[in-house]
């Protein structure tokens, strides 16, 4: 920030056309980018008369009418589908979590044999295309069995650090505690597990934060291997939910298509709030610098 | 914010403490060897990870891609068929095909564009001013939504032949068409939702932005370079290593996508097979009918093809990545 200062400084007694050109660009992009969201959300509220084709946001006619349908549009109803969304997501930032700080702790702090080899390959996972992994550890879990329980091979898989991008930032941000914590913790008497309680645990906080922030909306959005591991209609997801509504669509349920849509983003969006400078300017620069 | 510590430099140890650097060397046996232990210990849960969720997968599928497996099969009839699998997809499946020129012209299309987008609004977000970081927040929200399923509803309701889109080209006089369902135009609206997620790569450009030494602006300018100059003199060179991240991270990413094409398609990749993108595909022979066998075949070559292009890029990136400082990377 210090080194932009000087810079606004300079131009600060310019408001010219060129500043004024440049914010009415921006609006318009920002109008364009956020009209489908926005479209979205007013037309959730609009009579089944004008829902698809009225391009503007406001609805004419109000009604919260989609909300009530929509909620009850399948055997089983929505309520079932976010408490489901909810168990899984909030499973998978505490397994995420503790398993990647964990793996972080012994590739930032410890030494121990072939740790550069491992570290390297985990470097590698991180590069892996996740997707391609599904099909043969849908293989794995079917042997195993786990295929009727699908918390198994949802929950599971994040219990053992496999999301590498966390393991991978939470290096980063224990590389910047200072070793010298580590070494008064150790001459006071504490072994490395010590160390890591007392003294890495509690700094790696943002840390865990971030790591919790973006796995709950990653998991939230997450599609695919929901799709394959949920096949009951009582352990659907939302989003498993949601593509219900392609296969009923008719001019008549796409209301309640657009009302639940909303919802389903109601929870990403509210951590966009909260979170909004975090989630701008963390995950993203903290895991540029390799 | 605090984040941003991640990346202080490490604190270098400082010898000549005394005790640390004498327990260290005496430790040589007794502390070492503990931290050796406790270094697998807090390693156990990702080496299991590795092994189990990662490694034995991977190499499982590399089996069964030379077998005709299918979930049903118990592991007895499962028959080893060698390079069959390998020789129908290359010689005999026009889906297989199909899939693979899908997926090129979406990445070759999308990644270009959203990266030009996200570069052309961080350059005009780079100054500090009152504002400015709500402005980033909003451009950044579309990332955090856009791969989700409700928006993909929302972009076939928007681009079918009675959505907004027709509407809104009806006011100029245009007649529109179903463009989700034309073959032509349904992998166009898979591009256009892709590239309206530009706020993630556009916040790695902001940092990297962030980085450019202003003096060297200032030398620029005292030359008299004109901004348009300073753009590519300047700020692109300093930049390469970026835009390079960028790119890599958005091309593999690009050829993962999945979600926009098996909604706004019903899962089926069409019309005509236009929208089967190469996982959409992998999940239909997976899935749907089943074949585990070949799905893994295509799940290697997958692979082994983002393997090459990795390493493709990162060897064109000695080029023209330019790294002001040899030791940050």
């Amino acid at each position: 920030m210090t080194a932009v200062a000087p810079h606004v400084t300079v131009r600060k007694n310019r408001f010219s056309a060129g500043q004024a050109v440049r914010l009415a660009v921006l609006i318009v992009g920002l109008l364009l980018v956020l009209y489908p969201l926005a479209w979205v959300i007013g037309s959730s509220f609009k009579s089944d008369a004008e829902i698809a084709s009225n391009i503007s946001v406001l609805p004419t006619e109000f009604t919260l009418s989609h909300y009530a349908a929509g909620w009850n549009s399948f055997d089983v109803s929505f309520t079932r589908f976010f408490i489901n969304s909810t168990v899984i997501a909030l499973l998978t930032v505490i397994a995420n979590a503790v398993s990647c700080l964990i793996a972080a702790y012994a590739f930032a702090r410890l030494r121990f044999p072939m740790r550069g080899l491992w570290f390297a390959i985990m470097i590698g996972t991180l590069l892996l295309p996740g997707d391609v992994l599904i099909i043969p550890q849908y293989i794995v879990f079917n042997t195993l069995g786990w295929i009727d329980t699908p918390l198994l091979p949802l929950i599971v898989p994040k219990a053992l650090a496999t999301e590498a991008f966390f393991v991978f930032l939470m290096v980063q941000f224990m590389r910047g505690i200072p070793r010298d914590l580590d070494e008064a913790a150790t001459i006071d008497g504490c072994s490395p597990y010590g160390v890591f309680w007392h003294v890495i645990l509690p700094l790696s906080r943002p840390a865990l934060v971030t790591t919790a922030i973006f796995s709950f909306i990653w998991t939230w959005n997450d599609f695919f291997t929901q799709l394959v591991y949920l096949n009951e209609l009582e352990d659907y997801t939302v989003p498993i939910a949601l593509r219900l509504f392609i296969d009923s669509t008719g001019q008549s349920s796409l209301g309640a298509m657009f009302a639940m849509s909303v919802l389903s983003l109601l929870p990403v969006f509210l951590f966009f709030v909260a979170f909004q400078r975090m989630l701008v300017e963390g995950i993203n620069t903290s895991g540029l610098k390799g | 914010m605090a984040l941003t510590t991640a990346s202080a430099p490490v604190v270098p140890e400082q010898p000549g403490r005394g005790s640390p650097v004498a327990r260290k060397r005496r430790g040589a046996g007794g502390g070492r060897g503990r931290e050796g232990v406790a270094g697998y210990v807090f390693l156990s849960p990702w080496l299991l990870g590795l092994m189990g969720i990662t490694a034995i997968p991977m190499l499982l599928s590399l089996y069964l891609s030379f077998t005709d497996y299918s979930v049903f099969s118990t592991w007895e009839d499962v028959e080893w068929i060698g390079l069959e699998n390998y020789r129908t997809m290359f010689t005999n499946d026009p889906q297989f095909y199909r899939a693979v020129t899908v997926t090129l012209g979406y990445a070759l299309v999308m990644v270009p564009l959203k990266l030009a987008a996200a570069l052309a609004v961080a350059l005009l977000l780079n100054r500090a001013w009152r504002g400015v970081g709500l402005f980033r927040g909003l451009f950044y929200l579309p990332s955090l939504l856009g791969g989700s399923v409700a928006l993909a509803l929302v972009w076939s309701a928007l681009f079918a032949g009675d959505g907004a889109v027709n509407e809104f080209l009806a006011f100029f006089g245009i007649t529109g068409q179903a463009w989700v369902n034309d073959p032509d135009y349904a992998l166009g609206t898979l591009i256009i939702l892709g590239i309206w997620q530009f706020g993630a790569p556009m916040v790695i450009f902001l940092a990297g932005l962030k980085q450019v030494p202003v003096e060297l602006y200032e030398a620029a300018s005292v030359d008299g370079a004109s901004p348009w100059r300073q753009f590519w003199h300047v700020t692109m060179p300093m930049l390469s290593p970026v835009i390079f991240f960028n790119l890599v991270l958005e091309t593999i990413r690009g050829f993962q996508s999945f979600t926009s094409a098996f909604v706004i398609s019903n899962g089926n990749g069409g019309p005509v097979d236009s929208t089967l993108l190469y996982t959409l595909y992998l999940y239909k022979r997976g899935f749907a009918e089943f074949d585990m066998g070949y799905a893994s075949a295509l799940a290697w070559v997958f692979l082994l093809t983002i393997g090459i292009l990795t390493i493709v890029l990162f060897s064109t990136g000695r080029f023209w990545v330019h790294y002001a400082d040899g030791d940050d990377r």
